[in-house]
């Protein structure tokens, strides 16, 4: 059974199993990752690094790709900005 | 094939295409010639920065005309030229460069150009993220920002709903009375004009257009980091050195939020590839004024060449050796901005009309003092 | 932070973890970079559950003597011989005497109404999300595109508990007929075992989707079956049309490129000395021809020979699946007709069709409505405008992937050709 991890998601604490990408953390948290330049919600496309769309706020570090970053306790993440008019 | 024209003019950068436009609102039958797309060369790769210019008076004189006549077309340009009264500022260092705030200051104000002198503390309040430490500098208010190729293909429109005609191809020959293209065509034409930029001389021997190397990088976007164009005091040396590569600070807020960061020159370099060393120093010089520039995601760089005259000014008007050949190239990085004027000064001396500024400075039968080895 | 390594390995997927292994076995000093979290690629990709992927590649590999740099990102290469690489706040300076090239494939997206609904991913962006850790079960979950991918991202979908409606495959019933009476023993036992798990899965042929729909995300989802329109609600939509090879790093490097392909020779080298490419960047051949390429250039790399004939005579052999493969998952001209004028091509700067459709060319498109411009650099919009519209995307500049700014200034360049052109440039801030 992994262990379970907690992080902040727009403020809310999320339970995501040790080893879960951010972008796991922000689809369970039931947030999409950014608005695109038009006003979209967008969410994971590719899940590998090259589409750009799961964007988000990480520690204060915007436009990070949240299918790539694992989620570390007490990792504070942001969506609905990285590109947002 | 032969076709005829009362103007042909080749390359369709945002000079040849307002040139285009100009000569077609006064009437006559106009061709541009270009031999990839409208606006590019130049014109894709550079900063669209509007902006009045005091190093001399006739750089002042065209640079300010321009800008009045970017002003009066602006309500009506599309969203896509995405034009910003950004406003510039140019940044002091220290109290020499103060006093060259001062200077420029009451240098503007004389001729009816609206600055402000910002000491320390307002320089923060209007940009926060300029390192501290700077003396202060010169918000020039009218200048502004646009997007260079879609303003040239703006202005292309223009002329093309004026009966103007866009012709797909490479000059091979230009020449009084015609253009020749790499596939043999004969365009004929009354006026023909050379606005070819960085490869003016290529099409005409003789003129002193040296290809001046640029380098750019853009970011991811970050609203509100930087709200105006931000310059240094220093960007006009690095403008009017002729031998050695040099960089200044010089950075663009787009209004996608993404910011432009440059600038460099440097000549004897036609490659077209990423000079890294180059890179460093532009950036180096861009995190001492931005300390918080450096952690921005930057999306991509790539590199364009000026047209560089042997005195920073373009030439306009006839080209001496060849009657009914003009010439509208060398703009060197202010082509953006004064494409308007120059478009207006060709079509005043094409029709032999007055212009509203004097056209000697920029006449291409000038004598250049030998200023480069 | 500064590594030298023999041979330094890009991508570690199979044919990088394949080469790294073999570069090894050479006595080489290895590393081998990913920007994944950890090694596997796409297709051993292992997640909370299985860490290893199920391979024993990656068990070998953690017992050898090659460096793992993960979560690494190379983004430039200032001079021959040296790479730059992003890891987190940390800027690496990479240097080699061999590279070997593994940077793998990636799904090519289509655009079509609703595609850029949430939960409308790519099907390995599905799998990789639910290996992550995503909760599946008893989600209803819509597979849709072209490849074999579709089949593998549906079974093991299906082993997290998700609700598999069906499985959309574009291609027609003769040519994977066709595409399944060549394949070899050992391929035909996956398909038959995939087939197997996917047991009561309705598997569609002639059927692409039309359009997505819902409110905020992904709720019902309309396809072209045979002349017949067909809808179903689901909770995620798992749509890619088979794959593409990221040849970006290869193509900032020179390596000549042919027909969107790494070309090389029999030894996986490319046209740029000391530059080795291994696996779909070479063309689009799956797991095991990964593994022989990466063998092969491993081997090269690591300069010894002597095991390489075999592996050649083995790879050549494997040539033909590449080519049957393409031919089997061609893309119909039907779907270039999915998009409609008002459906966005471009995602990172939301540039619809219609706007794409006044540009002649790919460098129009970019220069006049933005296409291409964003972060992804054409990564997306790319293959579908060249699919589409004829378009060929243009040069590639660096950063290959976005980089900060303090990266890309902070490399101190010790190369002699940057302290002797440093001596040519002044600053504006002297006279």
């Amino acid at each position: 059974m992994p262990e379970e991890i907690s992080i902040l998601v727009n403020g809310r604490t999320i339970m995501v199993p040790a080893g879960a990408t951010v972008a796991v953390a922000v689809t369970m948290a039931g947030d999409v990752c950014r608005t695109s330049v038009s006003g979209e919600a967008r969410g994971v496309l590719c899940g590998m690094g090259i589409c750009f769309e799961c964007r988000v706020m990480i520690n204060g570090h915007d436009h990070c790709r949240s299918c790539q970053v694992l989620c570390a306790p007490g990792m504070e993440v942001v969506t609905g900005k990285s590109g947002a008019p | 094939m032969k076709r005829t024209f009362d103007v042909a003019i080749a390359g369709g950068g945002i000079v040849g295409a307002a040139c285009a436009a100009e000569c077609a609102r006064a009437g006559m039958s106009v061709a541009l010639v270009e031999r990839e797309l409208v606006g590019g060369g130049a014109t894709a790769a550079g900063m669209g920065h509007i902006v009045v210019m005091d190093d001399s008076e006739a750089q002042f004189a065209l640079t300010h005309f321009s800008q009045r006549l970017w002003q009066e077309i602006s309500a009506e340009l599309p969203p896509t030229v995405e034009s910003e009264p950004t406003g510039t500022i140019w940044v002091a260092a220290d109290d020499d460069e103060m006093a060259e705030v001062q200077r420029k200051h009451e240098y503007y104000a004389a001729r009816g150009v609206r600055t402000e002198i910002l000491d320390q503390h307002s320089m923060r309040e209007a940009e926060p993220n300029l390192r501290l430490g700077l003396a202060g500098g010169l918000l020039v208010l009218e200048d502004a920002v646009v997007y260079p190729p879609c303003a040239a293909l703006y202005f292309w429109k223009r002329a093309r709903d004026a009966g103007a005609t866009l012709i797909s191809g490479t000059v091979a020959k230009l020449e009084a009375g015609s253009l020749q293209l790499a596939d043999g065509t004969a365009v004929a034409a009354g006026v023909t004009v050379n606005a070819a930029g960085a490869w003016a001389a290529e099409l005409t021997t003789g003129v002193k257009i040296r290809k001046r190397k640029g380098h750019l990088l853009i970011t991811d976007r970050y609203p509100d980091f930087v709200r105006h164009q931000l310059v240094e005091l220093g960007y006009l040396k690095s403008a009017h050195s002729v031998s050695s590569d040099s960089v200044a600070f010089n950075v663009q807020p787009r209004r996608t939020g993404q910011l432009l960061i440059g600038s460099s020159r440097q000549y004897d370099n036609e490659s077209k590839s990423v000079d890294h060393y180059i890179l460093q120093r532009m950036l180096e010089r861009a995190c001492s004024f931005l300390p918080g520039i450096g952690t921005l995601s930057c999306i991509r760089s790539w590199t364009g060449f000026r047209a560089a005259t042997p005195d920073t000014l373009p030439l306009i008007g006839p080209w001496p050796e060849s009657p009914g050949l003009f010439l509208a190239t060398g703009h060197e990085g202010l082509g953006i901005t004064t494409s308007l004027a120059t478009a207006r000064l060709l079509v005043d001396q094409i029709a032999g009309r007055p212009s509203e500024i004097a056209i000697q400075p920029y006449l291409p039968s000038r004598s250049f003092m030998e200023s480069h080895a | 932070m500064k590594r030298s390594f023999d041979v330094l390995v890009i991508g570690a997927g199979p044919a990088g973890v394949a080469a790294a292994l073999r570069a090894a076995e050479c006595q080489r000093s290895v590393g081998l970079v990913d920007d994944n979290p950890s090694a596997g690629g796409q297709i051993w990709r292992g997640g909370v559950a299985h860490p290893n992927g199920g391979t024993p590649w990656l068990e070998l590999l953690r017992r050898s003597s090659v460096t793992p740099l993960y979560g690494t990102r190379v983004f430039d290469q200032p001079a021959p011989g040296l790479l730059l690489a992003e890891a987190g706040e940390t800027l690496l300076e990479l240097r080699y005497q061999k590279l070997v090239l593994a940077t793998g494939a990636r799904e090519m997206f289509l655009p079509f109404p609703g595609w850029t609904l949430p939960n409308v991913m790519g099907a390995g962006g599905l799998q990789a999300l639910v290996k992550s850790g995503l909760p599946i079960a008893g989600k209803r979950v819509v597979v849709a595109g072209s490849g074999p991918l579709l089949l593998a991202v549906a079974a093991t979908l299906r082993g997290y508990g998700a609700e598999i409606v069906c499985v959309c495959e574009q291609a027609s019933w003769r040519n994977l007929a066709t595409f399944a009476a060549r394949l070899g023993w050992r391929k035909l036992g996956q398909a038959v075992r995939l087939k197997r798990e996917l047991a009561g899965v309705p598997l569609y042929t002639d059927c692409w989707p039309l359009s997505a729909a819902g409110n905020n995300k992904v709720e019902r989802v309309v396809v072209s079956h045979r002349g017949l329109h067909r809808e179903w609600a689901c909770d995620y939509l798992a749509c890619g049309f088979h794959l593409v090879p990221n040849t970006e790093l290869a193509a900032l490097l020179g390596c000549q490129l042919e027909d969107g392909f790494v070309k090389t020779d029999p030894c996986q080298q490319t046209s740029v000395a000391d530059v080795f490419c291994a696996g779909e960047p070479t063309g689009i051949g799956g797991v095991e021809l990964a593994l022989l390429q990466g063998q092969i250039a491993g081997l090269c790399a690591g300069g010894d020979q002597s095991g390489v004939v075999e592996l050649v005579a083995q790879q050549k052999a494997m040539r033909p699946f590449v080519t049957r493969l393409a031919k089997a998952f061609a893309l119909r001209p039907e779907l270039k007709a999915l998009a409609k004028p008002e459906t966005l091509v471009c995602r990172c700067e939301d540039v619809a069709l219609a706007c794409l459709r006044e540009c002649t060319s790919w460098r129009e498109g970019k220069l006049y409505t933005r296409c291409g411009m964003g972060p992804c650099q054409g990564r997306v919009c790319g293959p579908a405008t060249q699919f589409i519209l004829g378009w060929h995307a243009e040069s590639v500049r660096p950063p290959v992937f976005p980089a900060r700014v303090e990266s890309l200034l902070a490399a101190a360049l010790n190369s002699e050709m940057n302290a002797a052109t440093n001596a040519n440039t002044n600053s504006g801030e002297r006279s």
